[in-house]
Order: structure tokens, then sequence, then C-alpha cells
């Protein structure tokens, strides 16, 4: 007779059918069969893990700080540029700079190519860093995977918060750009690269399709970052190595000598996004850059689920 | 399996087969080769209040998250709710509810918002009763006034208290609670044990550990011991209590007048007589023993005081030192 009920699955179903019974009765506000998993109820934890990256303080400070590039961009220009002279002599300084004080619009293009080598990957490599070694270090990751959250849900709930961030933080810089260029400087047509007039509206079309190229350059840091949050129980160490790891590729870029892998260093075709700005659009560097930075996303991010799911919870 | 589940169980509807949770031969060796948990066979019944013992550093918390899926065994099986861990997490863990070693919160969050984050985790969840959920967990545990400040602000009493809401948002059928009074005040402790008897009596099984032997002795049906990574013992708190080393327990006078009360109750046969400040204790001899209350009216006839007299009930403690000896020390 007890062997019988040894079969698992028929003591499991009773067991369930006596809970909910038993729930069911004293408990009116669950009625029953309302613990059943669906679709809906699965995106709660992508919606809470969003929200809360963008409640901590730090996430504002650092888009804050994205916020502040253009504005001190701009009005440097503009107090330099205020007795008629040009920038820097028309030589150094970030690309399009020289453009700005004819058109606005050219702010969003030159915030972007002086936050995109530092200010915007650092951003992300902390948020990034921090997604799950945080958790680990405050302790509330073994409360999110008794909830139970699952491993890979939970890594892809923090691989989408960290890509939000990521497009966030490059809107950021985009809209702060634009807002300052638009009240320091005229706007008008964008002569492009190539040398061809657009209007401004699709100057302005130009310009998200540019913090489109940008926001994507930064998924193989945000892969990078979730990574190296897997393999340490702590916040700092984890923001620290991702940091780390961006100045060293940087680095390593600059050497004529070291060209041999400089194609597949992540920031290696992060200046493509000007390519946007042909007439017509010139796809090679920029497909180059989404091709590697999917990459990062596919080798790094295989990586991150391998060692998270497998890994002993001990924090 | 076949054997009747000892549990006083105190109600009519709670199964009386099957164990909540169920170890067989459960290894944790870590990477350094330490051996924190050693071929562990523990039972915990449906409905019981069980508690689980041991000094510090003798495998507790490897063996809750173990049975939580946060780790996984080197070798051995550990059943939660009759289903193998960690493989069954996703269908077994919404039916249970957890408070393992201490709370952890989101400073930056309010109670309540805390609650809602580790509720929205939980993919059985309901969003819609979601804020009802929290509101009634907060009320369950004392929280409803302070459920909208920042968890930074919060005490350690009360952190601990929104850990133990968390473990509340559903109706669960096993609660672990590791340490659930730590940091609490003797009043928060009291109620600590009083959800902990409702909850039992509503059919939830109650796995608690604690090293506070008396908060076990006072709600738990069953108690298992550990000791560096073994299993010393389990069963009832009955069961365990009568395996301390005097199970009928000491003769204990308490008295003004020591020294009388050790004259006379030498006379009257009882042996290995400990005085310490008003109290007397003493071994009832194993044959004839004297009627207790003739022992009482022989004090008072020979001008002894007496506060208090009768004999010590064998409580756990006596049957853990006995167990684990009597140094409390860390396992190395």
């Amino acid at each position: 007779m007890w062997r019988a009920e040894r079969s698992p699955g028929r003591t499991e179903r009773r067991a369930e059918e006596r809970a909910e019974g038993r729930y069911g009765r004293l408990d009116g506000a669950v009625p029953a069969g309302a613990r059943a998993v669906s679709p809906f109820r699965q995106l709660s934890l992508f919606r809470s893990e969003i929200g809360t990256v963008f409640r901590r303080w730090r996430t504002l400070v650092l888009l804050g700080v994205l916020a502040a590039v253009p504005v001190l961009v701009g009005v440097a220009v503009k107090v330099e540029t205020g007795d008629g002279g040009t920038v820097g002599g028309g030589g150094g300084g970030p690309a399009f700079l020289s453009q700005v004080t004819n058109n606005g619009l050219f702010l969003v293009f030159t915030s972007l190519a002086a936050t995109l080598p530092f200010f915007l990957p650092m951003a992300v490599g902390v948020v990034a860093g921090d997604s799950l070694a945080g958790e680990a270090a405050s302790g509330t990751l073994r409360y999110l995977l008794v909830a139970p959250a699952g491993r890979t849900r939970l890594l892809l709930a923090k691989l989408t918060s960290t890509l939000v961030f990521c497009l966030a933080a490059t809107m950021v810089v985009a809209l702060s750009a634009l807002a300052t260029g638009a009240l320091l400087f005229p706007l008008g047509d964008v002569t492009l690269l190539s040398g061809t007039t657009v209007s401004f509206g699709e100057g302005l079309l130009r310009a998200l399709a540019v913090a489109g190229a940008v926001a994507l350059s930064l998924v193989g840091i945000a892969a990078l970052g979730l990574f190296v949050s897997t393999l340490t129980n702590s916040g700092i160490a984890a923001m620290a190595t991702t940091v780390g790891l961006l100045i060293t590729a940087q680095i390593v870029d600059q050497f004529p000598q070291l060209a041999a892998v400089q194609p597949y260093l992540f920031p290696h075709h992060w200046l493509s996004f000007a390519d946007v700005l042909r007439q017509p659009v010139y796809w090679d560097q920029l497909l180059d850059n989404f091709r590697l930075q999917a990459l990062y996303a596919a080798v790094f991010g295989s990586a991150a689920w391998a060692r998270f799911t497998t890994k002993d919870v001990t924090a | 399996m076949e054997e009747p589940a000892a549990a006083p169980a105190p109600a009519a509807h709670v199964p009386r087969d099957g164990a909540a949770l169920e170890t067989r031969g459960l290894t944790k060796r870590y990477r350094g080769g330490q051996l924190a948990v050693d071929r562990l066979d523990l039972r915990v019944p449906r409905g019981s209040v069980f508690g689980f013992l041991g000094p510090n550093g003798s495998g507790k918390t490897t063996t809750i998250r173990m049975a939580m899926g946060l780790i996984e065994p080197t070798s051995g099986t550990v059943e939660v709710l009759g289903a193998p861990m960690p493989r069954s997490a996703r269908r077994v863990l919404p039916r249970v509810g957890a408070l393992i070693e201490g709370p952890a919160l989101y400073g930056f969050l309010s109670g309540r918002d805390n609650l809602t984050r580790f509720d929205a985790a939980d993919p059985t969840a309901d969003p819609r009763t979601r804020a009802a959920r929290v509101g009634a967990a907060l009320d369950r545990v004392g929280l409803v006034a302070a459920a909208g400040k920042k968890a930074r602000a919060y005490s350690l009493g009360m952190k601990q208290r929104l850990g133990l809401a968390a473990a509340l948002l559903q109706p669960r059928e096993l609660l672990v609670l590791d340490e659930p009074t730590n940091g609490l005040d003797p009043q928060g402790m009291r109620e600590i044990r009083t959800l902990v008897r409702e909850l039992a009596a509503d059919g939830t099984t109650v796995f608690l550990s604690s090293h506070l032997l008396d908060e076990i002795e006072q709600v738990c049906t069953h108690a298992a011991v550990m000791a560096q990574g073994r299993l010393l013992t389990q069963g009832t708190v009955a069961e365990l209590a009568g395996l301390a080393a005097s199970a009928r327990g000491r003769l204990a006078v308490t008295t003004p007048d020591t020294a009388d009360a050790v004259r006379v109750l030498k006379e009257q046969g009882v042996t290995d007589l400990v005085a310490a400040f008003d109290r007397v204790t003493g071994e009832l001899p194993d044959r004839d023993a004297p009627d207790l209350a003739d022992l009482n009216a022989a004090l008072v006839g020979a001008g002894v005081r007496v506060r208090a007299f009768g004999r010590e009930r064998a409580s756990l403690e006596d049957a853990f030192v006995a167990l684990t000896g009597e140094g409390f020390d860390v396992a190395g």
C-alpha cells in the first residue's frame, strides 16, 4: 500500500490537491488555481528589476553626470566662440566640435563622441558589474532565488535591465545635448560628412540613429560586466573589474603593435557611429561593430548563464 | 514512509503521511575540502514544528541552503514537499516561505516596496492581489506603521520582521525559519512564537533552526540535533528530552536554609547534593525512593523554610549537552 504512495507523481498530486483545498477554504483572497505560472506574471520580475535599477541613487547620479557632459561642452564652446572665434583653431577636440556653433544638433554627435570612449561604458560597467554581485553582497540574491525567481529568468531580467540602462544612458546624453544645443546655438539644415545637406527633420532622425548605434555599441561591455558579476560576491569588485577591463581594452586598442587582436576588442569599432552621417550610409564598419557586440553578448551571456546556473549561492 | 508521523497534529486536515522535507545521505563538501554536511538523513514530518539544533558551524545553514536549491549537494538527495531539489525548485519553492541566515533587504526601498519586489520574483504570484497580500503580510508582523520607511532605517528587529513578512506573502505549506528571533526583543520573540503556533495550527509545517533551546522546547513538536555536519539524533521533543542523562530529573528545593536542607535530605537518602545560593538539588535514590511528600514534611519538620519543592524536568538543554558535549565551541 505505502509503496504506491511513494510514487512521486501521485504523492505530489495528492499533496497539491490537499493544499489547494486547504488554502481555498481558509483564505478567500487566493482562489483555487491562482498559483499558476502565466507569461504575464513572469514579466513582473522584469518590470520590478528595471524599476529597481532606476530607483537607485547611484543610477540617478550616473545619469546626472552623463547629462552634465553635453551642458559643459556646449557652454565651453559658447564661451570660447562668444567673440566670433572658432573652436580650437579648427583642429583638435572631439569629432564635429567645429560644427556645433553653426548647428546645435551637432552637439548631439559631439557629446556622444565625447562620452562613448569612457563615460558611457563606465556607467554601464558599474550597473552591469553590480547587477548580480551587488544582490549577492546584500544577501537579497538568496531571497530572489527562493522566491523563486529562477536562475535563468533572473539572469535574463538582469541582462534586460542593463540593456535598458545602456539605452537610457545614451538617450540622456543625446537629449541633454539636443536641449543644450537648441538653447545655445542656431538649428537648421544639416551638412553630412559626405557633403550632402539634409533637412533638420532628417538630421534629427540621423541623430536618433546615431544614439541607437551608440547604445548597441554598449551591449558588449554590458554582457562582459554581467559575466564578471556572476564570478564574485562583491559588487565593488565586479564594478572595478569591469571598468578595469574597459580601460585595458581601450589602451590595447591604441598600440599599432597589437593590431592582430584589436578587431576583437569590444571598443574597436565604437566610433563607427559617425558613418550614419554619410549619404549613403556607410554600413561596413557599423555592421562590423554590431557583429562584434553580438559576439560578445553571445559568448559572455552564455558564460554568465553557465556560471550562474551552477553556482553555489553562499552569500 | 510507512511509519505514522508522530506529530501531535494541530488540525484534522493536516496530512499525516509524507515528509515536508527529507534528506537521504545528504553530503556537502566545499571546494576547500571542508566537509560541511556529512551523510545527513533528516526527516521533517508534515504538520510538525521541527526544531533544528546545533552549535554554530555545525552545518545547519548549509543543509537549509541545499534544501532551498541554493547549493548543489556533493552527494545524496534532498526532497522538499515530495519533490527533489534543486531540480524542482520552480515548482516547489512558491509553496515554501524561507528566512535564511537573517533578513536581506534593499536599503533604498521602503519596507512595502521590498516585499513587492520579492513578490514580483515569484512567477506564480498574482500581480492583481500583490498590494493586498503585501499589506496583509506587513500587518501580520506588525510593520504597517513603518511600511513606508526606507529599509535602511530599520532596526535589526524590524528587518527580521520584514524578512518574516516576505516568507508569509503567500499561504505556505512549509516555512523554513533560520534563527527567526535573532535580534528581537523579548516581546518580539514572544510574537514570533505565537505566530509560529498560529501557522502550525493552520497546517503549515515549520522548520525552525535555532540555538535557543528553550525556544525550541516551547514551540516545537520535533527536533533534530546536528554537530560537525552530522545528525546526532532526531525525534519528538519529548523523546529527545528523555535522552538526557538523568531522565527522571533531579530533586530541587528552594530555601533560605540551604545548610539545614542538605543535612535533612542526606538523612533521607538523597545523594549528590549541591547547594547553590538559595537552591539545593540532589539525586533521588533509584530504589526505595522516599515519597516526595514525606521528604517535604521532613524538611518542614526540621525547621527548614521551603519556598519551592519538586522534581526538575529533564530539559532539552540537558539532552543537547549530553549529545554535543559541554563545550559550545564553534566547530573548526
